[in-house]
């Protein structure tokens, strides 16, 4: 094994113990937040991102990275979000979750997976009528919110924090 | 907010926090390790898997081909990360006891019956129509709403609105008890 794939290996073990220690993993858990009833995969993700904003944007600001949007391709993120949307409520695993839920015994994971497989492979072969069809109708190209609203990063940061703690207030008053 | 849930493992907001350190670890160390930034994703390496057997299976892939090769199908450092989810978990839910085999999950299984064939083709057709969309959409839960959402990327807040709408309305359909 190279450095690389030691380094995702590493990094891929630890974010698969924090998503089994969040119990973000099982199928109820991913059905429970979009059956509106239990939000704790909500809560693990808003948290990770509340965190990870900070840090990312204060490196980015020294210089140390480089940040790498992906590109908001209007259709494509339309289309493919609902229907990835439909897919995961089906499934009930998204592609990080599917091979942790395996990890910790759930077996029928693996339908699941062998289903994303297929699914890419699918994708592979229908994208050459994807790139001159929905792709090509309208790419906003990689565009930051930031950018967008012609403020500094943290002047988004900031009310975004307030926002996701008030949210956080409201799912333990509803005890979701 | 509490520091344990009922099913014993930990509260989801410390789990998250962590995990928004280990991401900015992660996009610190593969900058600085590997030269290139790299940030959390898990779908793109599901179009490695499919490269690798449709190379194994039927060599002259065809119209697949510009994909696979835009993609380079190659075992890097974000298949490594996936499989080491699978690990990551296993460690953990070995050490806390929650491992536990499960043909059916039982939130199906009250809707559906027990057949593992019946759960095991929905979970197939559901996996195909996700991909398909994610490899769409440029991303998963994991790329575009962790890692885009913390870049404040537009592309994630949009495609993280579509993922949990459309997921919402199906599951509701799915999954309505009646």
């Amino acid at each position: 094994m190279n450095t690389e794939q030691l380094l995702g290996l590493a990094t891929g073990s630890v974010f698969g113990f924090l998503l089994q220690k969040g119990r973000v993993l099982r199928f109820e858990k991913q059905l429970g937040a979009m059956l509106l009833q239990d939000m704790t995969i909500i809560k693990f993700m808003l948290s990770a991102i509340l965190v990870g904003m900070v840090g990312i944007y204060l490196m980015a600001d020294a210089g140390i990275i480089v940040l790498s949007h992906k590109s908001m391709n209007v259709g494509a993120v339309i289309i493919g979000g609902v229907l990835f949307g439909s897919g995961w409520a089906i499934m009930g695993y998204c592609p990080g979750t599917s091979l942790g839920a395996l990890g910790e015994g759930r077996l029928h994971a693996v339908f699941a997976v062998a289903g994303m497989i297929a699914g890419a492979a699918l994708y592979a072969h229908a994208y050459p009528f994807l790139k001159t069809t929905v792709l090509a109708w309208n790419d906003l190209g990689e565009l930051a919110l930031p950018e967008l609203l012609g403020v500094s990063p943290w002047s988004v940061i900031a009310p975004f924090w307030i926002i996701v703690l008030v949210v956080f207030l409201g799912f333990e008053k509803k005890g979701v | 907010m509490r520091s344990h849930n009922h099913t014993g493992g930990w509260s989801p907001y410390v789990a998250g926090a962590l995990a928004g350190m280990l991401a900015i670890v992660s996009v610190y160390a593969t900058t600085s390790i590997m030269g290139k930034t790299a940030y959390l994703g898990a779908s793109t390496s599901f179009v490695r898997a499919a490269g690798f057997l449709e190379q194994a299976l039927l060599p002259a892939s065809g119209s697949a081909e510009e994909y696979f090769s835009k993609t380079r199908i190659t075992v890097d450092w974000q298949f490594m990360l996936v499989l080491g989810i699978c690990l990551g978990a296993f460690l953990a839910s070995v050490t806390d006891r929650s491992f536990k085999f499960e043909a059916v999950p039982p939130v199906w299984s009250r809707r559906y019956g027990t057949s593992v064939i019946k759960r095991g083709l929905a979970a197939f057709a559901g996996g195909i129509v996700a991909m398909f969309g994610a490899r769409l959409a440029g991303g998963c839960p994991s790329g575009h709403g962790l890692s885009g959402i913390m870049q404040l990327s537009v592309s994630g807040f949009a495609a993280l609105a579509m993922f949990f709408v459309s997921g919402c309305l199906v599951a509701r359909y799915v999954y309505r008890s009646r």
